[in-house]
């Protein structure tokens, strides 16, 4: 009788560990939410939202977000030109082409190339790849979208190719025997086979990626300046949304303020952003899954 | 022709993983170029300085030490625990599918959100202040989705003929976890923790968020002390404008990648054990 309680208390606790999980989700909300409301009470929503100038911080603030949404937007959209045309290659070249003895050397290095700290990036932008670029595009300026965009592509193509390969290795052989048996080549049978039949499974994984992009954080905060700055010039300084945040949590704006709660509102809008990809990447990965199953 | 753009497609293929390969080659070249010149035992046991040449990198690498320590601390018992009732109790509930797909949601969460919502909770709600206990707390409920994914991973590959022959010796299911499957399973577990340890050891943002101290002239003595951490202290130096600051910057990096690198070193040979361990 005293073990029976005693398992019905072990396994009750358990729960509760596991039922964390949806209260960190609850408390992300929450926390968004209540400043978000707050900041919302001062400054309306259309202004927030469609408002071109963003400057919080000056004598005369103005709380238009959409030069941060462009940076962002921009810094990742960079980074994607780079991370899913590489990454899909390697995926199709370690799926179908590349012998066991490659694929067990490559797979490590590029564990290595995800593991790498984001400052670490970071500075590799700021110090070799922009310096080595402005050889390149005389014009450049020293803070720029380019190159923090272009180290955040390689960082996000080793997500890009694991999953996309994964998604390759579930399709089943028959397929690509069948493709032989018709006398397609190997590259034939990879890019008119393979990919269209793993092709929500490599969605989910290019979704993923973008929205890795749009929430990495210290590349942009040390590479790409501090401007918040509508273009789509990636040869000058710009702000992302996330260095915004790194901006304000730096220096000594006190807390319930209006230009302290900017960053909860803007937190708001990068959490909704990155949990509605996050949704639409995991449905599409469910759907793959049936798909083979 | 085929065959022509077969191998085009080959070497272009190919051609993107020696580009990915030759940049964590140049990434490593250039940070051993700039760094090397000022590692040294000075630099390791310096604390920080307004001047570049006598600046070291004890003091945030003791933070590092003390938050990842704290963390470790937090997330084994709450990730185990987890990840043994979603395995082994709750596998067909609804409630333990909601809870799934929650925390696979949560593991795509951009860090710098969990730094607003560790300020928002922990240092103020719950008034922990800009602590060690506050950072760790932060980057523990950060790396929770790994640990809770690889551990459940660790679980599955304990064989169900273990469990069964416990269960044949009137064992209870907790007897038999504790006793059976999560002793099996502890290098398994311990290899997917340190590896998500490593992963929030170079995390910057959450914790700079959090209001973590980017100038720090001492090493933390508690949970309760104000702290900086390696990441940090190099975004500091990068970020600033003399030359020597970015050397410092460089070693730090170097500092920062020796210590992942022991870390991954234990993990692989956890790993290593672990696999021979589950030989038949």
């Amino acid at each position: 009788m005293r073990t029976r309680r005693l398992e019905w208390v072990i396994e009750r606790a358990l729960f509760v560990c596991a039922a964390l999980s949806v209260l960190t989700t609850a408390g992300i909300v929450m926390v968004l939410a209540v400043e978000t409301v707050g900041f919302l009470r001062e400054v309306s929503i259309g202004e927030f939202l469609f408002g071109t100038q963003w400057t919080p911080l000056f004598a005369n603030p103005r709380f238009g977000v959409l030069p941060l949404v462009a940076g962002t937007v921009l810094v990742s959209l960079i980074a994607m030109v780079v991370a899913l045309p590489m990454g899909l290659l390697s995926a199709i070249y370690l799926s179908e082409y590349a012998p066991e003895g490659l694929r067990r050397v490559v797979k490590p290095i590029l564990e290595v190339l995800a593991g790498v700290p984001t400052v670490v990036y970071g500075f590799f932008a700021l110090l070799f790849v922009t310096p080595l670029l402005q050889r390149v595009i005389p014009g450049m300026a020293g803070f720029n979208a380019l190159s923090p965009g272009i180290v955040m592509g390689i960082m996000i193509l080793p997500l890009v190719s694991s999953l996309a390969e994964d998604a390759m290795r579930a399709v089943p052989r028959g397929l690509r025997e069948g493709a032989y048996a018709l006398g397609a080549t190997r590259m034939q049978t990879s890019l008119q086979v393979v990919v269209p039949a793993a092709f929500s499974g490599i969605t989910a994984a290019f979704i993923l990626a973008v929205s890795r992009a749009v929430g990495e954080t210290m590349i942009v905060a040390i590479a790409a300046g501090q401007q918040p700055r509508l273009t789509a010039n990636p040869l000058v300084p710009l702000e992302t949304m996330t260095a915004y945040i790194v901006q304000v949590s730096l220096g000594d704006t006190p807390q319930g303020t209006l230009e302290y709660r900017t960053i909860f509102a803007v937190g708001m809008l990068l959490f909704l952003m990155t949990f509605g990809l996050n949704l639409v990447s995991t449905w599409l990965r469910e759907r793959f899954r049936e798909e083979y199953s | 022709m085929k065959q022509r753009a077969d191998l085009v497609f080959r070497v272009l293929a190919l051609g993107t993983l020696v580009f990915a390969l030759a940049t964590l080659g140049a990434l490593l070249v250039d940070v051993i170029g700039d760094g090397a010149g000022r590692l040294d035992w000075q630099f390791v046991t310096s604390l920080a300085s307004r001047r570049p040449e006598n600046a070291g990198i004890y003091h945030a690498l003791a933070g590092s030490i003390w938050v990842i320590t704290l963390t470790a601390l937090l997330a084994l018992p709450l990730g185990v625990a987890a990840a043994v009732y979603l395995e082994e109790y709750g596998t067909r509930s609804r409630a333990a599918r909601f809870i799934e797909i929650n925390i696979a949601n949560l593991a795509a969460v951009p860090s710098i959100i969990y730094g607003l919502l560790g300020l928002g909770v922990f240092v103020r709600l719950m008034g922990m202040g800009r602590s060690v206990l506050a950072g760790a707390c932060t980057l523990a409920l950060l790396a929770l989705p790994v640990v809770i994914l690889s551990t459940r991973e660790a679980l599955r590959t304990v064989p169900g003929s273990i469990r069964e022959g416990s269960y044949a010796l009137g064992a209870t299911k907790w007897q038999t976890i504790w006793h059976q499957v999560l002793p099996m399973a502890m290098p398994g577990i311990l290899t997917g923790l340190i590896l998500s340890l490593s992963r929030a050891i170079g995390e910057t943002a959450p914790l700079i968020t959090i209001g973590a101290l980017t100038y720090i002239p001492f090493a933390p003595d508690g949970i309760w002390s104000p702290f900086t951490v390696l990441p940090i202290q190099i975004f500091n130096w990068v970020s600033r404008p003399q030359a020597a600051f970015k050397e410092n910057a460089a070693a730090g990096i170097l500092v920062l990648m020796a210590l992942l690198l022991t870390m991954n070193a234990i993990a692989v040979f956890l790993r290593d054990r672990f696999q021979r361990q589950n030989r038949p």
